[in-house]
């Protein structure tokens, strides 16, 4: 390393960036860090808040997972927030490929709607969603969990953006060769946001798979509940039982974890435009 | 194969008006060139005829069949665009099959379809790769290729070489001329460099402000342009323009230009615009003389080789004419630039129309 590099890395501005850097993450690691902790720790040990367990334990462990209550909220959820992103990645999509790329009246209009509702906050939807499930009788189903998420202005809105980057040319082509315009959509267009739609599934996973209120709200059966409603009903029995909770939290990041892992690359890898001189 | 017929076309976007119903009948078989300059309306013809455009007005006919309501498949055309528009998540091979979409074959027989073509073009080796890792010339061939592998009865290019550098694009020009010799497809060719317009053409289509200018092959338009726009446009250097007077008298017209009136046959307004090339304005020997003689200041030489083209300061302002490679003249000095009669074309200076 020469001189001046090192005197890049280590110059004042870079310091304090880093610095804080590493301040945000010590933050927002110490309460994951305690989860795991509290997790391998016996009943009796949990306040004493010890990072590393003195007696460290999987018996917790052994305790939630041979719960069949925990496998059927983890099952629950995982599906619930499968189904959900599947859906998002489609619809949002095959809306925002049409808004970004077909002329048609009202197409304005229509996407000021769906940008207008992403001003209202999940909060004062529920009672309207609670409205409209208790009237189609969704209530404590599994369709009542998922039909407020199906699809997402959000969603919808940021495919539109990425859509709108996709040069004409490689439609018209298309066009040309024959494609029908979902055959456009499907094999030329999407591919073409792999990105994009890589963020979406995972941003649409994750929000789904953390989601609380609105699925408290709308089960009431102890089988319909997905798993931090699960987690969340661990502590209003009895007694707190927080190792068990944490153990629960614990293994509910292992999803998240996955799905991200999984899809990252496609988003750092960026879009690829390799076809096309411009 | 097929020819093309365009009968009074007009395309409209919103209220601006962006070709003005235009005619013209393209042979089967024929290599059309569409030439002007930007914004005059050549891509949106051309996107017209492929279908990618709708028509406000007239017909196109393809093949003796009105196409007007067609898709662009339906119309067994085939585009290349200037962006090549290869599909960057598919292979070459891929690509080049993409072009059988509609075709029916089986997958053995669009692979062996996709070989032939990859063998003309020179992309045997490289039909597993990405267009990512492929040179601009050949994305270009593998865009071609794709419209090729259709065998389609019309190709239709925009602009397809104005991303390449210089020395490919004349490679690339001499390939698509040597494709056309071979399969004998009709094809439309839109360009704003004259030179293309002029190595490949058949016919040379000019274009200006959505209208046709004149239609006619690459020496016709050389030796006889229509109008001050076609023969500016055509050529290169570009040819000099000079405005100049003319006088009648019994009968007999003469131009009032250079150190001597010129006798002129036919009858002249008395404002023309004359048009001499660089080549036909030679810088004179001492003592030599010319139909049509014109004096100034050598401002800038360049020398490009077997010939030397000199900036004169001249009467009619800054003329390009051509000089001795081995003895030509220095900056400053003063010259005298001839050109024979023959070389000389006549505009009206009202109507920019030749004479
Ligand atoms: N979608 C559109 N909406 C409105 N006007 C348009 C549209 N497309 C093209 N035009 C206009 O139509 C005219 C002709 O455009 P066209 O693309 O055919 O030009 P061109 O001859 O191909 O030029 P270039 O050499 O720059 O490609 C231009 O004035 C352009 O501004
Ligand atoms: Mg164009």
């Amino acid at each position: 390393m020469t001189g001046s590099s090192l005197m890049q890395r280590f110059a004042p501005g870079r310091v304090i960036v880093w610095l804080l850097l590493l301040a945000g993450g010590l933050l927002m690691l110490t309460p994951l860090l305690f989860m795991f902790s509290t997790s391998l720790k016996d009943s009796a040990d949990i306040y004493d808040l010890r990072l590393i367990p003195a007696a460290p334990t999987l018996d917790n462990y052994k305790t939630v997972l041979s719960d069949g209550r925990f496998l059927r909220w983890f099952w629950n959820s995982l599906a619930i927030a499968t189904i959900v992103t599947l859906s998002n990645v489609f619809f949002d999509s095959l809306v925002g490929y049409t808004l970004a790329k077909f002329q048609f009246r009202g197409r304005y209009l229509v996407f000021l709607a769906i940008l207008s509702t992403l001003m209202i906050p999940t909060e004062m939807l529920v009672i309207p969603w609670y409205v409209m499930a208790k009237n189609f009788g969704w209530l404590d189903s599994y369709w009542g969990i998922m039909f407020p998420g199906m699809m997402t202005a959000f969603g919808t809105f940021l495919m539109k953006q990425f859509f709108e980057t996709v040069p004409n040319d490689f439609l018209e082509a298309a066009r040309v060769d024959g494609l029908n315009e979902f055959a456009i959509f499907w094999r030329i267009a999407l591919p073409l946001v792999t990105p994009a739609l890589s963020a979406l599934a995972i941003f649409t996973f994750l929000s789904n798979w953390t989601a609380f209120i609105w699925p408290l709200i709308v089960t009431t059966s102890k089988e319909l509940y997905t798993l931090p409603v699960g987690l969340a009903s661990f502590a209003v029995e009895s007694q707190i039982q927080w190792e068990l909770i944490m153990t629960g939290a614990a293994l509910a990041t292992i999803p998240t974890l996955a799905v991200f892992l999984l899809l990252q690359r496609y988003i750092v890898r960026g879009v690829v435009l390799a076809g096309l001189k411009g | 194969m097929a020819g093309i017929a365009i009968d009074k076309l007009v395309k409209r976007y919103g209220a601006t008006q962006v070709v003005h119903g235009i005619d013209l009948t393209i042979e089967d078989g024929e290599f059309v060139v569409f030439v002007g300059p930007s914004g005059c309306g050549k891509s949106t013809t051309l996107r017209m005829i492929a279908g990618l455009e709708d028509i406000n007005d007239g017909t196109i006919s393809i093949g003796g069949q009105v196409v007007n309501r067609l898709e662009p498949k339906e119309r067994n055309i085939a585009m290349v665009f200037q962006n090549y528009a290869i599909y960057p998540h598919m292979s070459v091979a891929e690509n080049i099959a993409f072009g059988l979409y509609t075709s029916g074959l089986d997958k053995a027989a669009k692979r062996k379809r996709v070989e032939e073509v990859g063998e003309v073009l020179g992309l045997t080796p490289l039909l597993e790769r990405r267009p990512s890792a492929l040179s601009g010339g050949q994305r270009q061939r593998v865009a071609i290729g794709r419209a090729m592998v259709r065998d389609p009865a019309v190709f239709l290019f925009d602009e397809p070489l104005s991303n390449l550098d210089a020395q490919l694009r004349a490679q690339m020009r001499l390939e698509i001329k040597r494709l056309h010799q071979r399969l004998g497809t009709t094809i439309v060719f839109v360009t704003h460099d004259q030179v293309e317009a002029m190595t490949l053409a058949d016919r040379i289509v000019v274009m200006r402000d959505g209208h046709i200018l004149q239609v006619g092959a690459p020496m016709e338009l050389y030796e006889k342009p229509a109008d001050v726009f076609t023969a500016r446009f055509i050529g290169s250097p570009t040819m000099n323009v000079v405005p100049a007077k003319a006088t009648a008298e019994a009968g007999r017209s003469s131009l009032q230009l250079g150190e001597a009136p010129l006798a002129w046959s036919t009858a002249l307004p008395a404002d023309v615009l004359v048009g001499v090339r660089p080549q036909e304005l030679r810088v004179l020997e001492q003592g030599e003389s010319a139909d049509l003689v014109l004096s100034g200041t050598v401002v800038v030489v360049e020398p490009l080789g077997p010939e030397t083209f000199v900036h004169v300061e001249a009467e009619g302002g800054l003329l390009l004419a051509s000089a001795s490679a081995k003895h030509p003249p220095v900056v400053g000095s003063a010259v005298r630039l001839g050109a024979s009669a023959s070389g000389l074309r006549l505009f009206d200076a009202k109507s920019e129309r030749a004479l």
